[in-house]
């Protein structure tokens, strides 16, 4: 991004910081929401906006990592060794689903992923030795890092915008080393990519396991957000979610999932002057939204913002009946 | 005996309500890549209309009939113009957050407008019940199955023996060559849109009766759905009715002989490694164009 | 720069740093309850009858002469959005909070509410609810822990079965249910032969009715909720049990015998509340919500407007607005009709907040529910 661009993060980064002092503990509350489910967003973008992979699981992913942290915490595990147990779990599952899966054309990968998800949900709910069941984990506590208790709703929320920043720099890293540029160049030119002699299957099984770790490790920081967590929670409702979140920011964009989870958890809030029919005016948007800007609030303002640049590369993903 | 039979007697009639909708979908999927994750609300919405026609003293016949046509209207016409195609030069993701979009909103409006609650709904065959081979089975159930018996050999020569079908085959398999060979595609598009819509509200009204109008009733329709169509092979009107019925049956006897818990497993799981190990399904063709 | 520029402000308003305005005439009492989602049937039912009762006591002057502000707040039957609501509500000061009907939702807010030193009167059922001792949750409803006894009761004395089946749905409140049915059972000798769980929204019951005949019991307990009840008793009657069909009110409810169309005959069970009960005060007030609001309402509008109503008297009795002196107040006390017409029956809450009421044993006959026994309160 240009210098511009650079500004405009570091504004938003400072915004980021000085809200909660500002805010009421709901407040706290939704921005903490937004930052862990960005968490989840960034994952879903390596997997959707740079592999081009349709993935309708990550809300099992967060699922998983939530009652990983769930469980171990409780059961004495240091939070921060139950956090990377989540994140490697769900590299490990997503790895496992991947390497089948991603044989298959784009759409029908959106199909199995479904299946993926609903048969988490039903593990969750019916292995209830294990999960709790139906009722769900309650009173998950939030964590205590060298002497720093976060209980409280701003500490809470600084130790999720701390993980937010530590994983956008980490992937951020990942994207411009040449290993990431091997992504991109993935979604760009899928043919030139395998003629230069990418093992294309390689990179987009990676950046689905990932992808799904991330997933992983956004449950990981739900659990002590919300302190309740049950099967219900992470069903395909929060995978269509997520999946919006990403396209509506701006899929294949860097700071895509940032815009599109903030829309996704304020929307709500700005539409609740319409009263009960708040859903119904939020699908609307979001079809008017596709039908004008498919690459999302930011290709909106790419455009808007036109200028000089050359016209952005739709992603691999929105390419009409392209071979894959 | 007597029960696995009774088992598979209700399962084919749930197969075919399920037939009939992945129907449409299939034809939808193959002609405009539209991946129409709304189609289980397009079967939901149908009776609603049809309920509101009757609120306003319309009797039932003619309910039925402004039932269709709105369904036409709406979900063919309005849904094509309004949603796909402006969407789909964008190619089928966009298409598809739209659709996904689409059925929270159709869902939602049935809630607010109508009713969060179950609505009863008058069936077109009086519910007696039959004994066939020590099994029950209910006319609507027998009146579902020849509906989709007939609906399914009428799309059959509908799609084979007129000029109107092939050219509609033609579009799905290829359609610039079918521009190039004087087919109008857009026309033959936007007949499918129409199809679906019949279709769809056929199977509202068929189903309404045994499950009720309710708001909700998209979500698990819509999924199998899919299921059935994927299962079934989507190159083909009959895939898409063995995958139906298939996933009827299934459904019943996994929950009774195996886990009523994760009945709802067993079929993601066949979809799954359906989906793995012969992509096209059971009947489909492996398909020449890459979609 | 238009971007922060405009963000910014729209940001701040989203995030509710602007509170209500909160005019001195009225007091705050929220309502958090499953609008959409698949807690929509009974988060309706629920805000409906509990907006029957604000207007009434609206029209009426309020409250210690305020009108009650009741806002509604969506669940979307989520824990998360719950706790969200929970936490919004908590930081504009309320002074009761109303719902959730959802027992997870339940769950999670108390620990909010109970931090906050703030009443809740909520729509769950679950025996847990009132079992965490804490001093603020109160419900207008039975909780399982009270009424499976009564049917268990019913099971070995009325129908003196030896042997049960127990069809279940599968979410927090049929699994509660039945596990705390099972139980009962289990102290009471009874043997469980069959344990089927149906999913919410099933349509297809034929499975589970060819599993209930080949498990041949006495007796068959069915936990479902109301419209799957409709569908399911079809299908019975179709397949031709023969063998008693016992419930609750989601079995037993004049609205799932409209909805069965004649397979509801000879079904029997307990209900706790049912705007079918031989009670005048009931009858009028399912007359008014009918006319009102154009459907049947079922046990959740019950338990919506008796809340309002117990807001009301516990308040006036007390003299204030005064959050702890309500929740202390609340606990041993009994309203009669008498002295609250709108509390419909007689009720007693006990040191946890569940209620202890009148009941009845009921049967379908001819379509229409009668009531076989009355069973009275526990205490006294």
């Amino acid at each position: 991004m240009m210098r511009l661009g650079g500004i405009v993060v570091a504004i938003a980064s400072a915004a980021a910081i000085a809200a909660p002092f500002f805010l009421k503990p709901y407040g706290i509350f939704l921005i903490s929401t937004w930052a862990v489910l960005t968490i989840a967003a960034i994952g879903l973008n390596l997997t959707l906006g740079y592999a081009g992979q349709i993935s309708l699981a990550q809300g099992a992913f967060v699922g998983i990592g939530a009652y990983t942290v769930a469980l171990l915490v409780p059961a004495g595990v240091p939070f921060f060794a139950a956090f990377m147990a989540a994140g490697l779990l769900s590299f490990a599952i997503g790895w496992v689903l991947g390497y089948p899966a991603l044989r298959v054309q784009h759409h029908y990968l959106a199909f199995v992923t479904l299946a993926f998800s609903t048969l988490v949900f039903l593990v969750l709910r019916n292995e209830e030795w294990l999960t709790n069941g139906i009722y769900g984990i309650a009173g998950t506590p939030r964590p205590t890092l060298l002497g720093w208790q976060t209980g409280a709703a701003r500490d809470f929320y600084f130790l999720c915008l701390g993980v937010l920043a530590l994983l956008s720099l980490a992937t951020w890293w990942m994207l411009r080393s040449p290993w990431g540029r091997a992504f991109v160049a993935l979604r760009e030119n899928p043919v030139r990519a395998l003629s230069l002699g990418l093992d294309t299957r390689r990179y987009t099984l990676m950046a689905f396991a990932i992808g799904s770790s991330l997933g992983g490790l956004s449950g990981a920081l739900y659990a002590p957000l919300v302190q309740f967590i049950e099967p219900s929670s992470f069903t395909l409702g929060l995978s269509f979610n997520l999946l919006l979140m990403v396209i509506v920011g701006g899929s294949g964009n860097f700071f895509g999932p940032f815009v599109g989870a903030l829309i996704a958890v304020l929307l709500p809030e700005w539409l609740r002057v319409t009263q009960g029919y708040y859903l119904i005016v939020y699908a609307a948007a979001v079809m008017v939204m596709m039908a004008f800007c498919p690459a999302g609030v930011l290709g909106l303002i790419e455009r808007a913002g036109g200028m000089l640049r050359p016209p952005r590369k739709a992603a691999g993903a929105f390419t009409d009946g392209a071979a894959t | 005996m007597a029960s696995f039979i009774q088992l598979l007697v209700s399962g084919l009639a749930t197969g075919a309500i399920y037939a009939l909708i992945a129907v449409g979908f299939t034809l939808l999927w193959q002609t405009s890549q539209t991946i129409n994750f709304a189609q289980g609300e397009f079967v939901m919405l149908p009776a609603f209309f049809v309920l509101a026609a009757m609120n306003a003293g319309a009797p039932f016949w003619m309910a039925v009939l402004i039932g269709i046509a709105l369904s036409i209207v709406i979900l063919g016409i309005l849904f094509k113009i309004i949603i796909v195609d402006p969407m789909i030069k964008y190619g089928v993701l966009p298409l598809v957050i739209s659709t996904i979009a689409l059925s929270l909103f159709l869902k939602e409006s049935a809630k607010d407008f109508y009713s969060s609650q179950a609505q009863p709904f008058p069936a077109l065959v009086p519910a007696i019940d039959i004994r066939i081979f020590d099994a029950v089975v209910s006319t609507q159930s027998l009146a579902v199955l020849a509906v989709a018996i007939v609906t399914v050999v009428a799309l059959n020569l509908l799609l084979n023996k007129t000029r109107l079908g092939r050219q509609m085959q033609a579009t799905a398999q290829n359609a610039t060559l079918a521009r190039i060979l004087g087919v109008p595609v857009r026309r033959m598009v936007l007949y499918t849109f129409l199809l679906n819509a019949v279709l769809v509200a056929v199977a509202s009204i068929l189903v309404s009766p045994i499950y009720l109008a309710k708001f909700t009733n998209g979500e698990t329709l819509g999924i199998a759905a899919f299921i059935a169509a994927i299962i079934g092979g989507f190159n083909q009107v009959r895939g898409a009715v063995l995958g139906g019925v298939i996933l009827g049956v299934l459904d019943n006897l996994s929950a009774a002989y195996i886990s009523s818990q994760y009945r709802g497993a067993f079929p993601l799981i066949i979809l799954i490694i359906v989906i793995l190990l012969r992509p096209q399904g059971l009947l489909g063709r492996i398909e020449e164009r890459s979609v | 720069m238009f971007r922060s520029a405009l963000f910014a402000p729209v940001v701040v308003a989203g995030l509710g740093l602007t509170s209500p305005v909160l005019a001195q005439s009225t007091v705050y009492i929220p309502a958090i309850l499953e609008l959409s989602g698949a807690g929509a049937v009974s988060g309706t039912n629920f805000r409906d009858g509990m907006l029957l009762a604000i207007d009434e006591i609206n029209a009426k002057g309020g409250i210690l002469g305020k009108k009650i502000d009741t806002p509604l707040l969506d669940t979307q039957s989520d824990a998360g959005t719950s706790r969200a609501q929970v936490q919004k509500v908590l930081d504009n000061k309320p002074y009761v909070i109303l719902g959730p009907v959802f027992s997870g939702s339940v769950l999670v807010d108390m620990l909010l509410t109970q931090q906050a030193e703030i009443p809740e009167i909520v729509g769950g059922e679950a025996a847990a609810i009132t079992q965490k001792g804490n001093p603020y949750v109160f419900r207008t409803s039975f909780g399982q822990q009270f009424s499976m006894p009564k049917i268990a009761n019913y099971m070995r004395d009325g129908i003196k079965a030896k042997t049960v089946a127990v069809l279940w749905v599968n979410n927090d409140f049929g699994k509660g249910g039945r596990d705390t049915f099972i139980k009962e059972m289990n102290s009471r000798n009874i043997k469980v032969v069959a344990d089927i769980s149906t999913e919410s929204g099933q349509a297809d019951f034929s499975a589970d009715v060819v599993k209930l005949k080949g498990a041949n019991a006495d007796a068959i307990f069915v936990y479902l909720n109301e419209e799957e009840s409709a569908r399911f008793l079809r299908e019975a009657k179709k397949q031709g049990i023969d063998k008693p069909l016992v419930g609750e009110t989601t079995l037993l409810g004049q609205k799932v015998i409209d909805l069965a169309a004649g397979a509801a005959n000879g079904v029997r069970g307990h209900v706790g509340l049912t705007v079918d009960a031989p009670i005048p005060a009931v009858q009028e007030f399912a007359e008014k919500f009918k006319r009102r609001f154009n459907y049947a309402c079922d046990h959740n509008g019950i338990k919506g407007y008796t809340a309002v109503y117990f807001i009301k008297h516990v308040t006036e009795k007390i003299g204030k607005f005064d959050s702890k002196a309500f929740a202390q107040a609340a606990h041993g006390i009994t309203i009669t009709p008498k002295d609250e017409p709108g509390i419909l029956m007689e009720a007693t809450w006990d040191k946890n907040g569940d209620i202890d009421r009148i009941s009845f044993l009921g049967e379908v006959v001819d379509g229409k529910q009668k009531i076989v026994e009355t069973l009275p309160k526990l205490g006294n």
